[in-house]
């Protein structure tokens, strides 16, 4: 469009450019951060930290777009890290299809979990996801294959493609890395997408989009399915990475954890999710050595963000910016 | 030989109970096509019941709801919309944080692209919409505000909003809730003769309680009390009726 023989559109384009201008720095500082850091820090740590990252933008998708606060999302992490870990130790699939194979889980069972749970509103909602997920981490602790209290150890890496030997940590890295961004991309572009708008409008005010024709439901359950599916790509990913699905990943402190680092990252930021899961991830590596003592710390971040950081680390940030 | 006419919108026994409370009770409503339609009655007599049942966001207890010759009475409230039956909200219905142009935007998304889900399409493309939006975004007076988030309007523009987001859909029916309740005088008279405009060639019917609009706009008015139509007809009828003057309008409305 002409900009100059339309002043409506020229004042529409400045408030989203800045916006984009915005996120386009902080994509370059975020790649430009994760293409160097392995040179300085624990690769093994970055990639965990990049799964959880990913993790949290899928968790960060579904509340902070779709308003649907979802407290079972260890369920589709955590069995995507199952079925990825016993596909590439058991089936002995190349580690690209293992986490397909995980990923695929996810969606199925985010299908079926959200079919279930996007009927109900506000806490209710959140109940039957944490239900479900409960559920399943008993179906996960009595199964054979996923090794009950042990888990799956010991998983291979592989060859990506039959190719290409992933057991250097540099290599995995690389691997990880490009999963990781394609996940966000897909993320940002779901959220700047038409089908994003209406999601929005959604949680702006659904009976509003009700009586423009929306069904609201399907939209509310292929974006609950995106997420656990998005979900699930982490959870496979961090299977092959760290070699082993266990427990911790299905069982409900993850279901919190994820919510945790949206929160202190910034919810219905696009960067805070990953802020956050470096963040808290950095803490916990950090505060190892208290033990138990961290999960109090993280209790009072938690509580710190929720009363004085609404917007989180990256909300906080931006709205700097804006003033 | 009855004079055949032509109604858009006809219920037969419409009645909705609440746990033993008939909110509405049996009402029967013919809506004749490209008349403006008014639902007047005291507060709590299930106006707005009854426009959720007509909308599909309340299932009635009994009764039959038939719209442009199809019975309507089972479907889904989405799809009521579909078929351009679409209505406002007694509280101001818009998306608070999207802008004005993006409020509009999102019917004429609904209308032009049905429910598509491409979540992996950039929203660029919703812009060839912006232009129809902006035309209609004028026409209710709010091009000043193009930008603003709608959250930001003051009430009066909310309204006039709501139904610029209404009209993107092209509906043959428009269901208003009050839509001037709350607002100063220029409001009222601006959101009166933006109702008379889109009337023109579409069929409206609305609550409302400011009986000087009621006396302008409407064709034929249905007043209700306590669930049950007790009058039918134009202003000069029905506001003759003593049963009206007693039940509604001797209350507050001199
Ligand atoms: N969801 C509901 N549950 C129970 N009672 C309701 C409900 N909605 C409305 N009512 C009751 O039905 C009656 C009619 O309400 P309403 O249709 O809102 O009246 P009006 O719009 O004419 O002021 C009121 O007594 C109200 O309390
Ligand atoms: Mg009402």
């Amino acid at each position: 469009m002409d900009t100059t023989t339309s002043p409506v559109m020229t004042g529409a384009a400045a408030p989203s450019m800045v916006r984009r201008n915005g996120e386009t720095i902080g994509f370059v500082i975020m790649v430009a951060a994760l293409i160097v850091a392995p040179f300085f820090v624990y690769p093994l740590f970055l990639m965990q930290a990049m799964c959880f990252a990913l993790f949290a933008c899928a968790f960060n998708l579904l509340i902070g777009y779709g308003g649907l606060l979802s407290f079972g999302h260890a369920l589709y992490f955590g069995w995507a890290s199952y079925l990825a870990a016993h596909a590439a130790k058991v089936w002995g699939l190349t580690p690209e299809l293992a986490i397909l194979t995980g990923t695929a889980t996810a969606a199925v069972f985010g299908l079926a979990a959200g079919s279930l749970a996007i009927r109900r509103q506000g806490i209710y909602f959140a109940m039957i996801t944490l239900a479900l997920a409960q559920m399943m981490y008993f179906v996960a602790l009595r199964m054979k294959f996923t090794g009950g209290e042990d888990g799956i150890q010991a998983v291979p890496r592989g060859h990506l493609f039959g190719v290409i030997d992933l057991t250097n940590d540099m290599t995995m890295y690389v691997v990880v890395l490009v999963i990781f961004l394609a996940g966000f991309m897909l993320i940002y572009r779901i959220i700047h997408s038409p089908f994003g708008e209406v999601l929005k409008a959604i949680r702006e005010n659904e009976p509003r989009a009700v009586s423009l024709g929306y069904k609201t439901e399907r939209y509310k359950l292929i974006a609950f399915m995106l997420s656990a599916t998005l979900a699930g790509v982490a959870g496979s990913t961090k299977a092959i990475t760290m070699q082993i699905a266990s427990l911790t990943d299905v069982n409900w402190p993850m279901s919190g954890e994820v919510v945790l680092m949206t929160l202190v990252g910034g919810l219905g930021t696009i960067f805070g999710p990953v802020v956050g899961a470096f963040v808290i991830l950095f803490m916990q590596f950090k505060l190892s050595v208290v033990g138990e003592w961290v999960l109090v710390i993280q209790g009072v971040i938690f509580v710190t963000c929720v009363l004085l950081f609404r917007r989180g680390i990256v909300g906080e940030i931006a709205a700097l910016f804006k003033r | 030989m009855p004079v055949e006419v032509d109604l858009i919108l006809v219920t037969e026994g419409l009645t909705k109970d609440f746990a033993g409370f008939t909110a509405v009770g049996g009402v029967d409503l013919q809506v004749r096509r490209g008349t403006i339609h008014a639902l007047i009655g005291p507060n709590g007599a299930g106006k707005t019941t009854c426009f959720n049942l007509l909308t599909k966001f309340l299932s009635p207890s009994s009764g039959r709801i038939v719209y442009n010759g199809r019975d309507i009475t089972a479907m889904q409230p989405a799809d009521v919309a579909r078929l351009g039956l679409v209505r406002s909200f007694q509280i101001s219905a818009v998306f608070p944080h999207m802008t004005v142009l993006e409020n509009v935007r999102i019917a004429l998304q609904r209308l032009k692209r049905g429910s598509s889900f491409d979540f992996w399409r950039s929203k660029s493309v919703l812009d060839e919409y912006n232009d129809r939006a902006l035309s209609l975004i004028d026409d209710v007076g709010l091009s000043d505000y193009a930008l603003a988030n709608a959250v930001e309007l003051p009430y009066g523009r909310k309204r006039a909003l709501e139904i610029a987001t209404t009209l993107a859909l092209e509906p043959d029916m428009l269901l208003l809730d009050e839509p001037t309740a709350g607002m100063g005088h220029e409001d009222i008279a601006r959101i009166a003769d933006l109702i008379k405009r889109v009337a023109k060639n579409r069929t409206v019917l609305m609550v409302e309680h400011n009986l000087s609009v009621v006396a302008d706009l409407s064709d034929t008015i249905t007043v209700l009390t306590r669930g049950r139509v007790l009058a039918e007809g134009d202003y000069a009828t029905v506001s003759n009726n003593p049963e009206v003057r007693e039940a509604y309008m001797g209350v507050g409305h001199a």
